[in-house]
């Protein structure tokens, strides 16, 4: 079963590279703590999820790459090609030379329609290449102009043209205060539009991962590099295949183990189906032991009120507006954004 | 990757124009040492096989052969342009990038804008489409010129409204230069006023310049550099006013001044050229800083304006450079943005800075700075990873903040004075085309826009209240 990720604009892009690099250091680390059998089995099922292979062996990451100008897709290129372990696919990306500006709008209505059918083209290419398709995971920010409002048109596609697939989109949350001026603007509209077109939204918070850099790694002058790196390894131990022992297609599931107290769910899921955990034997990234927690939780209603209130606030003054609706964003779509993404937040309060 | 081409017009525009392209020669001989002509460069430069005949074969990849500059120069009087087409920078600008006259302005806005506006309307035209052929993704147009003199300020502004219509995708950056208090044409506060409005109306942002304020960055960077403790370890190159010829000692007057404007220049669109962790292109700029079109009016400011080269003493700390973008002795007008408004901020960083050196300083910085209510958060950042000659990194801090509205009721008064009187009034009327309603359309729209202003004082230190949010049925 393999994942084709698509990687947009800028954050998208440098994100991507370190996920595929974290995967495959992972697979291919001799430190795997478990039977040699295991270890094989391991890396046969990364390979087959996360790349394909050419003639004379070498990986090649399941991918398409987008952005609408070159520098970065340039160095990411060049950054794989480089490691001499892996790589992108040759005619994986597509590429424009002028950016979005930071404009959603652009993204979503100008760009999009206009490469709508070279994008799906690549994609299509990368599926045709998988045994059977999972599904799409696609990387992207949410302040920028191409990840958010491309990445939402994108999505928007996939479902349309592969309604069976699960699609996953990796979302990169920005810092609370600027990175982009009108980041919240972009937020709400990328929020709002994936909600109606994704199967699932994985929040990755610039915020707590730049936390975990200072406080728990100490690292004292955190680059972007640090930040994507911890991202990818995330990503990474979520990714990663988990198998038992005797069947290699069988994920196990264990009744057994912690976090059974039913205070920690809703009362209409049964602590038994809301919690799944998948073991494996072997390590992740020579840790001897590790755990990851995906949890879909309250967790996020913060984070998600601050943002649609500051977009609010900048709303009613009308400020920035006049660069969407010069693209075709009216008011509307933005009062559109925010109802449904106050429903949201009353779903998740009245839980 | 986008091409930028510059429009140089009047004697300052073409001095500032001459030293930007100095420097960035410098700047991609610097950073581009295997000679092969790449998309950074091309933002600026092509690449020109002297030796074929004609229009001369421009080629887009491989070894540079010669690079000729994204330049237009316009100017009604032949001295500037004619002594940098003998200078050493000769063989980067293609005689048909010229457009000159011999009689001048004359000081008067109205000879430039009306009189030789119309006359050289189709030729600039034609030069102007020219230089957008050669471009793949032509993505700014950058207009250098001074408000207070006659053709920079006049025909300068009239390009404005020709680009727009011809080019209506196509970004209009400008960089003025105004004159101070105490400037030596007497008229240059009509000049001034009748520019403005054209920038209000048509260009996308401008980055109004400051005579005064150049002239106390150097006077600043004289007595560090002749100071007896610090002075001779100042590295040569590094100062943000010295260009090649500076080192020989032939330095012009204005040549120091002119410098910081193009390094200026140099840093805006240097998140374009090279590559960084967060990029930054131009179009970013327009729609971040700018939340309502009338109000595109930035303040800049520079830092570090000099490097030192003794490296027993300890480099200036990083957060250092950040504190100084927000002294005014670092900008580039004489205003006061920290105790005005700011609408929006960008601080774009060149070398070695990561986002936890950002993050830090904005935290800290931030407290000191009033942030328009809608806005508390206003900032936009950007990480290139090359930085300037000489220096290890740099910072350029764009603001748009209400301190600019003191300049403008300054000129508006300025202008009255004159106006009042009708002093020297006909040397304008007598142009064809100008008319007093020219003179009553240009102070209403420059008041317009203090009005605006005005509008988002009134809210500066009132306490932001959040307003109440939709309500959802459940």
């Amino acid at each position: 079963m393999s994942i084709v990720t698509v990687q947009l604009g800028q954050c998208g892009n440098q994100v991507g590279f370190e996920v595929f690099d974290a995967l495959y250091s992972d697979s291919y680390c001799s430190q795997g703590l478990c039977s040699k059998k295991e270890n094989e089995a391991y890396q046969a099922s990364c390979k087959e999820r996360f790349f394909s292979e050419e003639e004379n062996g070498v990986l090649v990451a399941r991918s398409v790459l987008v952005d609408m100008e070159p520098k970065v897709i340039n160095q990411t290129l060049s950054k794989a090609a480089q490691s001499g372990r892996w790589k992108y696919g040759q005619h994986a990306c597509f590429c424009q030379k002028q950016g979005s500006g930071n404009n959603w709008a652009y993204g979503y209505s100008c760009h999009g329609p206009k490469h709508e059918e070279s994008i799906m083209n690549l994609i299509r290419k990368e599926v045709e290449k998988c045994d059977s398709l999972h599904g799409f995971s696609i990387i992207m920010s949410m302040a920028g102009g191409t990840g958010s409002g491309l990445g939402a048109f994108i999505t928007q596609n996939l479902q349309d043209q592969y309604p069976n697939a699960l699609k996953m989109n990796q979302v990169i949350w920005p810092y609370g205060t600027g990175e982009v001026i009108v980041q919240n603007y972009n937020s709400i509209l990328t929020l709002s539009h994936l909600y109606r077109c994704s199967d699932a939204l994985l929040v990755h918070e610039n915020d707590a991962i730049h936390k975990i850099c200072a406080k728990m790694m100490n690292i004292r002058q955190i680059s972007f590099n640090n930040i994507n790196q911890v991202l990818a390894h995330q990503l990474g131990s979520m990714f990663q295949p988990t198998y038992s022992a005797e069947d290699s297609f069988h994920y196990r599931r264990n009744p057994l183990g912690g976090f059974r107290d039913p205070a920690l769910y809703t009362t209409w899921l049964k602590p038994a189906d809301a919690f799944s955990m998948w073991k494996t034997q072997r390590a992740f990234n020579k840790y001897e032991k590790s755990a990851t927690l995906v949890s879909n939780s309250q967790f996020l209603v913060k984070p998600l009120d601050t943002i649609v209130g500051k977009a609010w606030n900048m709303f009613a003054s009308k400020a920035y507006v006049y660069q969407y609706t010069k693209f075709g964003i009216e008011e509307e779509d933005f009062l559109d954004s925010f109802s449904l993404l106050e429903q949201v937040i009353a779903s998740y309060c009245n839980l | 990757m986008t091409q930028s081409v510059v429009i140089q017009v009047g004697q300052c525009g073409n001095q500032i124009g001459c030293c930007f392209w100095d420097l960035a020669l410098r700047e991609h001989a610097a950073v581009n040492k295997k000679g092969i002509y790449d998309e950074a460069i091309s933002s600026f430069f092509r690449n020109v096989d002297t030796r074929v005949v004609g229009d001369g074969g421009s080629i887009s990849k491989g070894k540079i052969c010669s690079l000729k500059a994204r330049a237009v120069l316009i100017d009604m009087e032949e001295g500037v342009v004619n002594e940098i087409l003998q200078g050493p920078l000769r063989e980067v600008f293609d005689s048909k990038q010229l457009i000159t006259d011999i009689s001048g302005s004359g000081n008067n806005w109205a000879v430039g804008h009306k009189v030789f506006g119309s006359l050289y309307q189709e030729q600039i035209l034609e030069k102007l489409r020219k230089a957008a052929e050669q471009c793949d993704c032509l993505q700014c147009f950058f207009i250098i010129h001074s408000m207070g003199g006659g053709t920079g300020s006049g025909l300068g502004t009239f390009l404005l409204k020709m680009l727009e219509d011809e080019f209506p995708e196509v970004y209009r950056f400008v960089t003025s230069v105004c004159p101070s208090g105490e400037d030596d044409v007497i008229t240059s506060p009509y000049n001034t006023i009748l520019a403005v409005k054209e920038l209000n109306e048509h260009a996308d942002c401008v980055l109004p310049i400051d005579n005064q304020s150049l002239f106390d960055i150097i006077s600043k960077i004289d007595i560090m550099v002749n100071s007896g403790k610090l002075g001779k370890t100042v590295k040569p190159r590094s100062l943000v006013t010295s260009s090649a010829r500076a080192l020989k000692k032939h330095q012009k007057p204005f040549d120091a001044m002119n410098n910081i404007v193009a390094n200026l220049l140099l840093n805006l669109t240097s998140s374009a050229r090279f590559e960084g962790s967060l990029n930054m292109d131009l179009n970013e700029i327009s729609m971040n800083l700018v939340p309502f079109p009338q109000l595109h009016y930035l303040v800049s400011s520079l830092t570090p304006l000099y490097t030192l080269a003794d490296v027993n003493i300890p480099p200036r700390r990083l957060d250092q450079m950040f504190t100084d973008a927000f002294s005014k002795d670092h900008q580039l007008i004489q205003a006061d943005p920290k105790h005005n408004l700011y609408l929006a901020c960008a601080l774009m960083v060149r070398g070695n800075v990561q986002v936890s050196d950002l993050r830090r300083n904005i935290e800290r910085l931030k407290p000191s700075l009033q942030f328009v209510s809608w806005n508390q958060e206003g900032w936009k950042t950007s990480l290139c990873s090359v930085p300037p000659v000489g220096h290890s990194h740099s910072l350029l801090a764009l603001a748009n903040n209400t301190c600019v509205k003191p300049t403008f009721m300054e000129l508006r008064e300025r202008f009255m004075r004159l106006y009042k009187k009708k002093a020297h009034l006909h040397h304008y009327l007598q142009v064809e085309g100008m008319e007093e309603n020219c003179f009553t359309e240009a102070v209403s729209s420059l008041s317009a826009l203090i009005q605006e202003y005005n509008q988002l004082d009134v809210t500066k230190g009132m306490p932001v209240q959040d307003l109440p949010r939709l309500s959802i049925a459940m």
